[in-house]
């Protein structure tokens, strides 16, 4: 019995799955299947590399955000990833929001401070439009979440790009081409490249390794409880399997009475 | 067996039992008093599962809801603050989305162990169709939580569905408008579904209350589908069951919490993370997983199928496929009448049983159809598998019963019992 429950359970898991791959309504047609990269927050003990996460940031700061926002993040949440308040302080200094009304009923303009949400670089969908020959940076918090294989298909997407485009294909006005975009016309231009960005920890700075730390940070910006979740999980897990054991023990020693 | 209620020693027991006695009420619905047969398997742990799951359902839901804000500028923000900054909001969240497919799993298993053991017939009809019943309260309130989080496919889930109502002659536009609250889906259409689905498992409840209530009369089937009545054949609840539930439950809870820590977004789909954008539609608009061979159905009519022929002069295939979609559910209803056959459990009915099988194996294909794409070969298979869906519970199990020579039934559950496990 306890092996036909099995094979239920595990075909539920098989429509599930079917599921899964089959609908993948943010990928559709034209987008090259996607490699797989190694990710130091995969598997059940993975964490995230807070090196790769500096580096990331750095990536973001220096390239992204120019085109991209991340309203779901706070300053105050790279606390969470090793950096000190005053890393923070100094961090958020940079940018600018708009507060108030102050006493005298004007709005104004401060620096950021470590509570504020990350500042992002257009007013509105209308502002980013217009600096982007009418497309639309999305906003990049969940952005790992918000794709299928997210964070393997952003890497391949920032790595993915060819300067001409193959015979035969003809691109739009403003577009490039990609090999993982859906429809392969994509209408951010490379954004990284070798050399883009230098960092301070000596690491390289090819266009894969800057690829992968933004891709880490990503990750972490849509993803900030993964590793408590893991650890976390772990214990429960550990709990429920002693707890369950103990509890099939339990159920044997009383129906042995009935036999 | 103890069958005379229980006395109790302690005082306080005593007086509380003497002016409401709710102890032997617990004690002769789950506990020592209430016997149940001595032979069922691992497939009746389904149920008590299923309860589980809804109570842990309603808990998680109303910690969301003193989070959550209704309103659709800050909707999908307000669920990512409770993913970010709620203390624990996360694992609150993740366990509700991840439940409403536990929820599924378990009752489609509850149902097909209803069907093989013949569990509807009677005296258990009304018990079956409450089932039905509750089947369609747990679809209403899983659509309405899936547009709470105002995603894409919440947005495109609850447009393609709410318009699927226009389809009725007459009243359809206005039913559509109405649960729109509007002319589109909205604002007040989100209001009204979080009043609803805040609603619908209290419902839910109730409706698990009378089940249990009927269910308690003539007591569980069992996987022979001889009634029990010698008692012999009886154990009492408690502890026997108790403790079998008890391990199934933590069996559940780490398939459950499985999900819930190391994939948490497996049932999901990675639309639902974009804020909803009435101005973009998504390339495939797919329904959770657990309404895809309804979905397979309901997409299966079109023009040219030839179970909308007969109705063509009638009505729009797409009020037929509307129409095949609730039919699917609710001719479940009918089964206690359509199901000829005297004999309960398929143990003793050998086609009976390789039919069944190949409904179960034709619901998991029209679930892989309803994830596929309208195109191509796909349509064929829908609906070839629609036609089956409704030609094995309308002509194929009354025929069975008819034809069939059931396999020798045992006298009773203890003959049986026992005997083989000499
Ligand atoms: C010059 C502006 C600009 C810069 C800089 C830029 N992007 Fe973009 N990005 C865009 C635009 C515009 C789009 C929308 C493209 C489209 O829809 O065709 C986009 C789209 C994207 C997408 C979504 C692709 C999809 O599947 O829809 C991702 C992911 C992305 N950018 C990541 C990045 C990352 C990571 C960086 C920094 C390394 C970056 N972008 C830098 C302009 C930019
Ligand atoms: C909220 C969802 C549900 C809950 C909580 C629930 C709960 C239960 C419980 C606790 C039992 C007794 C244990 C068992 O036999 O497994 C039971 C029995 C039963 N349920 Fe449900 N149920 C649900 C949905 C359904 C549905 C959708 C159907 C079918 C349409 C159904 C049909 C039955 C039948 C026929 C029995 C008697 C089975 C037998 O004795 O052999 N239930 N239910």
């Amino acid at each position: 019995m306890i092996k036909k429950t099995l094979t239920s359970v595990l075909s539920a898991l098989a429509i599930a799955g079917v599921v899964s791959t089959v609908s993948t309504p943010s990928q559709a047609a034209g987008g090259a299947e996607i490699p797989s990269q190694s990710w130091s927050w995969n598997g059940p003990f993975g964490t995230f590399d807070r090196a790769a996460l500096r580096r990331g940031l750095q990536v973001y700061a220096e390239v992204c955000s120019s085109c991209h926002s991340l309203d779901l993040v706070h300053y105050r949440d790279l606390g969470n990833i090793g950096f000190s308040i005053d890393e923070i302080k100094a961090f958020a200094i940079d940018y600018e929001v708009e507060d108030g009304p102050d006493d005298e009923g004007e709005m104004f303009t401060r620096e950021a401070k470590p509570a504020d949400r990350f500042v992002g670089p257009f007013a509105n969908e209308q502002a980013a439009r217009a600096s982007n020959g009418g497309a639309y940076p999305p906003d990049l918090s969940l952005m790992t979440k918000a794709r299928k294989n997210g964070a393997n298909y952003i890497y391949a997407l920032l790595t993915g790009y060819e300067e001409e485009a193959p015979d035969g294909v003809v691109l739009m006005d403003g577009m490039n081409y990609n090999h993982y975009f859906p429809g392969n016309q994509i209408a951010m231009a490379p954004p990284v490249d070798d050399d883009y960005v230098e960092y301070a920890d000596g690491t390289s700075t090819s266009k894969e390794q800057i690829a992968h730390d933004i891709v880490t940070f990503l990750a972490w910006t849509a993803e900030p409880e993964l590793e408590e979740r893991k650890s976390l999980g772990l214990k429960v897990m550990i709990f429920l399997v002693v707890l369950t054991g103990m509890l099939y023990g339990l159920k044997r020693k009383i129906w042995a009475k009935l036999h | 067996m103890s069958s005379s209620p229980i006395e109790f020693k302690n005082p306080v027991l005593k007086w509380v039992e003497y002016r409401l006695p709710v102890f032997s009420f617990i004690d002769s619905s789950v506990g020592g008093s209430y016997p149940a047969p001595r032979n069922l398997n691992y497939w009746w742990n389904f149920g008590s599962l299923a309860g589980i799951i809804l109570a842990v359902m309603v808990a998680t839901g109303i910690v969301l809801a003193m989070h959550y804000t209704a309103h659709v500028d800050y909707a999908f923000d307000s669920v990512e603050r409770i993913m970010r900054d709620v203390n624990y909001g996360w694992l609150i969240r993740y366990i509700h989305m991840n439940g409403g497919s536990m929820f599924f799993i378990c009752v489609y298993i509850h149902m097909f162990r209803g069907m093989y053991y013949g569990s509807y017939k009677e005296p258990r009809e009304l018990l079956w169709i409450i089932g039905v019943f509750i089947l369609l309260a747990m679809m209403a309130t899983a659509f309405l939580g899936y547009v709470l989080p105002w995603g894409q496919m919440s947005f495109w889930g609850a447009t393609v569905i709410t318009s699927m109502f226009s389809a009725i002659p007459y009243v359809g536009d206005a039913l559509v408008t109405l649960l729109w609250g509007g002319f589109s889906v909205d604002n007040p259409t989100l209001n009204r579904f979080y009043s609803l689905h805040y609603l619908l498992p209290f419902v839910l409840f109730g409706l698990v209350f009378v089940h249990l209530w009927a269910l308690h009369v003539h007591r569980s089937n069992n996987p022979l589908g001889v009634e029990a009545r010698e008692p012999e054949d009886f154990i009492p609840f408690h502890p026997y069951y108790t403790i079998k539930d008890l391990f199934g439950m933590g069996v559940l809870l780490i398939f459950f919490l499985g999900f819930v820590f190391y994939a948490p977004n497996f049932f999901g789909e990675p639309d639902n993370y974009i804020e909803a954008n009435p101005m973009v539609t998504p390339a495939h608009i797919v329904p959770e997983w657990y309404f895809l061979p309804f979905y397979a159905i309901l997409r299966a009519f079109t023009a040219d199928f030839f179970m909308y022929w007969p109705v063509a002069w009638l009505m729009s295939a797409k009020l037929a496929g509307v129409l095949a979609m609730f039919a699917a559910t609710l001719i479940l209803v009918l089964l206690p009448w359509l199901d000829t056959s005297k004999v309960r459990s398929n143990k003793f009915r050998p086609i009976n049983k390789q039919f069944f099988w190949i409904f179960v194996a034709d619901c998991l294909l029209l679930g892989y159809i309803g994830a596929k794409p309208a195109e191509g070969n796909f349509i064929i298979i829908g609906q070839i598998a629609t036609f089956y869906y409704f030609f094995h519970l309308v002509v194929l199990v009354p025929l069975i019963g008819i034809l069939e020579r059931p396999k020798p039934i045992p006298e009773s559950i203890s003959t049986a019992v026992i005997k083989s496990a000499e």
